[in-house]
């Protein structure tokens, strides 16, 4: 193998750049990203650099001194993967060959149809996004967020903190309900309630309403609630999830679903093409079918079970050796508190406060199938958060979970 | 030199966050060795004191990059820059720290916080 190329040079890629150097990888490494960025961490965009608190430095991947030996190509997207060729075709008609390939080019926000055309409507994912919310924030009054997943949820927090009216607007009954279930969605929505934000769950949004101006776009005036009430806002946030980015994909031989198909190793259906962080669709066996873990920890962690797998050659990833996926983890930042989660929550599962108590705001709850715990979420507590995280990590090892 | 705690009430595998400013997080590993090291983890705010201890290795236990005790150096990503490390010193059954002089790598909101207390 004599050149890689990387597609995405954000968490995953970088990750996935250094796994093959850590692992012995000595030839030509290309990494294309389609932001005209260095790689730089997303998760403060919504949190510390949205208050101001991180600069634009302090949000850089890289150290000083890390030389990946590396070629970039910033500013241009991936339009096709040519299989024959093995090459990976820019937006900008280059062309860049290589004898492996790394598909780590993300996902990007949904939107909402029909608020394109308004001025003062945001999504978050980009440092291009957090810059232009960061200045619609500073000159606006009320700000309304739909959807009260993560980032919807902790741009809410965020807001508070700088003085914004915040009405953060969720259909299904409690914030992060997807994530950690309605039950534990619910100590979440006290937490927001508590410092200030209006919480409205149980309902969808009908229309986003602007106001004609002389000049440029309709300014985004408000918002009208599936029930018919009106929520006036300067700024609205629309955080309804991510699509995986592989459009590009088309054509290439790659099997794609809800995001690139891979086996439990990271490898597509196209050898010598692995697949890492957001648009990647690891199969897990404890489920028994691919799942797209769109977290902060998969993108670091996962690309060097990957990597040893492509390194290792295409046989690797068909042994008995596949170790399953260690339990997705993520944690969140908001209403002044430490949220975290290992594992996989489902509706049904039984759920007991293991440490601490939710009067105050600060326990670890364990989350069992059967007799089985299956996931951990800590508020304020860490240690014994990480005790469980770890013992959920060292059970998926001995034996995969139950699926439902 | 500040007086820690007594070395009875650290068993191994145990770690003890010191309150000065910044915080110092003292680790008794399973081989029975002691170090310390600044307690904020240089990438973001959060005890090392609270994490994961193994061998002379300490796991954030937010992000889960890893320091080495001995020498500050970032053993995993997402960290940056080593953490500061401190000499301890036992006597009379007490652990002692002796501060660093060397200045902190604190993260980005925290190293705020410190200068403007200052």
């Amino acid at each position: 193998m004599r050149t890689v190329a990387v597609v995405g040079a954000s968490l995953a890629g970088l990750s996935a750049a250094r796994a093959l150097r850590d692992q012995g990888y000595d030839g030509g490494l290309v990494l294309i990203g389609d932001e005209p960025h260095r790689p730089y961490d997303r998760p403060p965009l919504s949190k510390e650099f949205l208050a101001g608190r991180m600069s634009e430095a302090d949000l850089a991947l890289e150290t000083e001194t890390e030389d990946l030996d590396a070629t970039w190509i910033l500013g241009a997207a991936a339009e096709a993967l040519d299989p024959g060729e093995r090459a990976v075709r820019l937006g900008d008609g280059r062309s860049v060959r290589a004898d492996a390939v790394v598909i780590a080019t993300g996902a990007s926000a949904r939107t909402l149809p029909g608020t394109e055309r308004l001025s003062g409507v945001h999504t978050l994912r980009t440092l291009d996004d957090a810059r232009a919310l960061r200045a619609d924030l500073a000159g606006a009054g009320r700000l309304v967020v739909i959807g009260a997943g993560f980032i919807g949820a902790e741009i809410a927090s965020t807001a508070r903190t700088l003085g914004l009216h915040v009405t953060l607007v969720e259909p299904a009954s409690a914030p992060l309900a997807a994530a950690i279930g309605a039950e534990m969605g619910a100590v979440v929505a006290g937490l927001q309630a508590g410092q200030g934000v209006e919480v409205l769950c149980g309902t969808g949004v009908r229309e986003v309403t602007g106001t004609a101006r002389a000049a440029g776009a309709p300014r985004v005036d408000g918002v009208i609630l599936t029930d018919g009430r009106r929520v006036p806002a300067d700024v609205v946030v629309v955080g309804i999830g991510a699509r995986p980015g592989v459009g590009w994909l088309a054509g290439s031989g790659v099997d794609v679903g809800d995001g690139v198909l891979c086996d439990a190793t990271g490898a597509t259906t196209l050898p010598g093409v692995i697949a890492v962080g957001d648009c990647a669709a690891w199969f897990d066996p404890a489920a028994g079918s691919h799942r797209r873990v769109e977290h902060w920890t998969g993108a670091v962690r996962r690309p060097a079970v990957a990597v040893r797998a492509l390194l290792a050659g295409a046989s690797a990833g068909s042994g008995s050796d596949i170790r399953p996926p260690e339990p997705p983890y993520f944690w969140s930042d908001q209403c002044g508190t430490r949220i975290q989660f290992a594992g996989h929550a489902r509706p049904g599962d039984e759920i007991t406060v293991e440490e601490g108590s939710l009067a105050d705001r600060s326990f670890v709850a364990v989350y069992r199938r059967g007799d089985r715990p299956v996931a951990v979420l800590g508020i304020d507590l860490p240690r014994p958060f990480t005790r469980w995280r770890k013992r959920l990590a060292a059970d998926a090892l001995r034996s995969p979970a139950p699926a439902a | 030199m500040i007086p820690a705690c007594p070395l009875r009430s650290l068993p191994r595998g145990e770690a003890f966050r010191l309150d000065v400013e910044p915080p110092i997080a003292v680790f008794h590993t399973e081989d029975g060795e002691i170090y310390a090291i600044d307690d904020t983890c240089t990438h973001q705010d959060a005890s090392l004191a609270d994490g994961w201890l193994e061998g002379c290795e300490v796991e954030c236990p937010l992000h889960a990059s890893k320091f080495d005790l001995r020498t500050g150096q970032v053993d995993a990503p997402p960290a940056k820059l080593p953490v500061r490390t401190h000499r301890v010193v036992v006597e009379d059954d007490t652990i002692f720290v002796v501060p660093s002089d060397a200045p902190a790598n604190l993260p980005p909101g925290v190293a705020v916080r410190c200068q403007g207390a200052a």
